[in-house]
């Protein structure tokens, strides 16, 4: 069967010492930055991203994926062990696995969240295999009318389903896309918002405003709260789950998958819906439903295993389609492209080894990082205790190094200073910066889509809603927009997301 | 509770909208428009221009309705100083070298926080200075002069 052959290319690919030892060091910096609050996978991927040139794209790609969705695992850690979520994706595991934690039960809470997680990894990376090549296939019979619709249709969704106010974050969207538009003009080539100055006429580096805003601007952001820490450790007797813990678990884990598989193909949801979903869920469908919150297994299997599946399908149309669902998968396109791989369905047969290596990776990495973190718990909980003051300073040695080294120039250190100040204000004024990026990596694309398809149709505009898989798209993005208007759905996802 | 107009958060995060907008348009009206068959490069970001308008006005107006205020505390000082000590690294890196420029960023990002203990940040500054002597010069191989020539 080709899905086999397929599977065995990528491990072969997958398990060369390179490859392998690059996606260790992945999962491992992912568990890390997963583990201290503060540093999320976007700032992390945006800071190594320079440091990814020499190394080939399959290698950068792997690991890069490693911090992400280690991050994931790293994030559940600190939720059960110490009531800290990591990552906001680990907020609802705080609920009841800090209650477990609490009544000795730390160690199976880990189990059951690592296998929960392995699992959805699997089943992640299965889903991947089997869906991807279809959908590429689809996307390679695209014209541009239909790559036009399908962008708009997923920045739309992106905007629309992020957390906040629904305009600011289309807004975001509009402002990312004029940021693309930056530079030469490709037909004419006239340099456009490049202010007169010669350092803007390529446009502005997707890392500036990467590290600019993800990581400067949260840093100024963060110095300006009251720092606050608690340590409650909890001891870990046993990590094996009883019986009872399994059976209970066995539902939650196939449930939570689903549920986050399902969210993770859709742009702009986080894997906080998806865990905040699965927790409903299990809470609706529990025969004692007063035992959530007091340290139910089921709430810890569920939400763990639906974050992780999340995780890793949202890999699925950014590899197949290349479109960005999230943040960080515009951050991945932007490491394909600077490695010089134009994203979209061509990546799969041109690209083979990279597709494919990806994909068996992540099964490893998942692998890894079960090994990788429980025997290693009580690393990663001491490692909570450095303080954040002696974090950031590292963290801004970092950035800057990577920025300075991708085209030695000040200049860019410059507007990353700019970037870190509107990206500051853009977070205390109530806007999500991710719309932003997504709208800046999809730009420049968007545009030239646009100009051709408008070409090609004579100036006619009705080609978006003539052509069918375009009318598809353009539907859809109306009805995600209605939906989201609608007055009861808006509430509902206010209340998922507080 | 008192209400005000400059506490108020969409009034200011629309205004910031429009202005980007207006900006957008304004520059966009040098570059050729052409016509919706064959676009000129100034089409694009006017169209983007107007709907960022459109956009702040509208937050404009939630603003003044909801009142809601901004949250939280802010650091005028961590604000200066952490984009100023980048600039001082982006401007030494040329003139004076990687470390010299490194040690400034460090010590500098991190007289920005509130806790500011002396030895502490110059133990800190050292030790970060010397791995990414280590990682990047040494194991990755960048190109810097670690200090430069006067």
């Amino acid at each position: 069967m080709d899905l086999f052959d397929n599977l065995l290319f990528g491990f072969g690919v997958a398990f060369s010492l390179q490859n392998l030892i690059y996606c260790f060091i992945g999962v491992l910096l992912g568990t890390l930055i997963g583990v201290l609050p503060g540093i999320g996978p976007l700032a992390t991927i945006a800071m190594l991203l320079p440091l990814t040139f020499n190394v080939g794209p399959v290698a950068a790609l792997i690991m890069l994926a490693g911090i992400y969705y280690g991050a994931q695992y790293g994030g559940s850690t600190t939720a059960i062990l110490v009531n800290l979520p990591g990552e906001t994706s680990a907020v609802v595991t705080c609920i009841d696995g800090h209650q477990m934690a609490r009544q000795g039960r730390a160690g199976p809470a880990l189990a059951i969240a690592a296998i929960g997680s392995f699992f959805a990894g699997t089943v992640g990376t299965l889903l991947i295999a089997l869906f991807g090549p279809p959908l590429a296939e689809m996307a390679l019979k695209f014209a541009s009318p239909e790559y036009f619709s399908l962008m708009l249709m997923g920045l739309v969704a992106a905007a629309v389903l992020a957390q906040g106010d629904m305009v600011k974050s289309l807004a975001m969207v509009v402002l990312g896309l004029l940021l693309g538009i930056v530079g030469s003009d490709v037909n004419t080539g006239i340099p456009r918002f490049s202010f007169g100055m010669a350092e803007l006429t390529d446009g502005i580096g997707f890392i500036v405003i990467a590290v600019g805003v993800f990581a400067v601007g949260e840093i100024v952001t963060n110095l300006g709260e009251p720092t606050e820490r608690r340590f409650l450790t909890a001891k870990i007797a046993t990590l094996f789950p009883t019986r009872e813990d399994l059976r209970r678990s066995l539902w939650p884990i196939l449930r939570g998958t689903g549920i986050g598989a399902f969210f993770g193909v859709l742009p702009g949801t986080g894997p906080a819906i998806a865990s905040f979903s699965s927790y409903m869920v299990e809470k609706k469908l529990a025969a004692d439903p007063s035992r959530f919150g007091r340290g139910a297994i089921e709430g810890v299997a569920g939400p763990e295993s639906a974050n992780n599946a999340d995780a890793q399908c949202k890999f699925i149309p950014m590899l197949t389609l290349g479109l960005p669902a999230s943040g960080v998968m515009a951050l991945m396109l932007g490491a394909l492209t600077i490695q010089g791989i134009q994203p979209g369905p061509q990546v799969m047969t041109q690209k083979p080894d990279l597709f494919w290596g990806l994909v068996a990776s992540m099964w490893i990495g998942n692998l890894m990082l079960v090994v990788l973190n429980l025997p290693l718990i009580g690393v990663w909980v001491r490692l909570l205790k450095v303080p954040y003051r002696l974090l950031f300073p590292a963290i801004m040695a970092f950035s800057a190094i990577g920025i300075y080294s991708v085209n030695n120039s000040p200049f860019e250190i410059y507007l990353t200073a700019a970037f870190g100040i509107l990206g500051f204000l853009w977070i205390k004024l109530g806007f999500s910066p991710a719309p932003l990026l997504l709208g800046f990596v999809l730009g420049p694309m968007m545009e030239e889509n646009l100009r051709r398809a408008m070409l090609t149709s004579h100036g006619n505009a009705a080609v978006f809603v003539t052509r069918p898989l375009s009318l598809a798209f353009i539907v859809a993005t109306v009805l995600i927009l209605l939906v989201m208007i609608a007055p009861a759905v808006r509430r509902r996802r206010d209340a998922i997301t507080d | 509770m008192k209400l005000t107009i400059y506490g108020s958060r969409d009034f200011w995060a629309g205004l910031m909208l429009i202005g980007f907008g207006v900006l957008a348009v304004l520059i966009a009206r040098d570059y050729p428009f052409g016509t919706t068959l064959r676009m000129g490069p100034g089409y694009f970001p006017s169209v983007l221009g107007g709907l960022l308008i459109l956009g702040g006005l509208w937050v404009v107006v939630k603003g003044l309705r909801s009142g809601e205020q901004i949250e939280g505390s802010w650091s005028l000082r961590a604000l200066i100083v952490v984009p100023l000590s980048l600039v001082l690294f982006g401007f030494l890196m040329e003139r004076a070298g990687f470390i010299p420029a490194l040690a400034v960023l460090i010590l500098g990002s991190a007289a920005a926080g509130t806790e500011f203990n002396f030895v502490e940040v110059a133990l800190l500054t050292l030790f970060l200075v010397a791995l990414c002597v280590v990682v990047f010069i040494w194991g990755l191989g960048l190109p810097y002069p670690l200090f430069a020539e006067f």
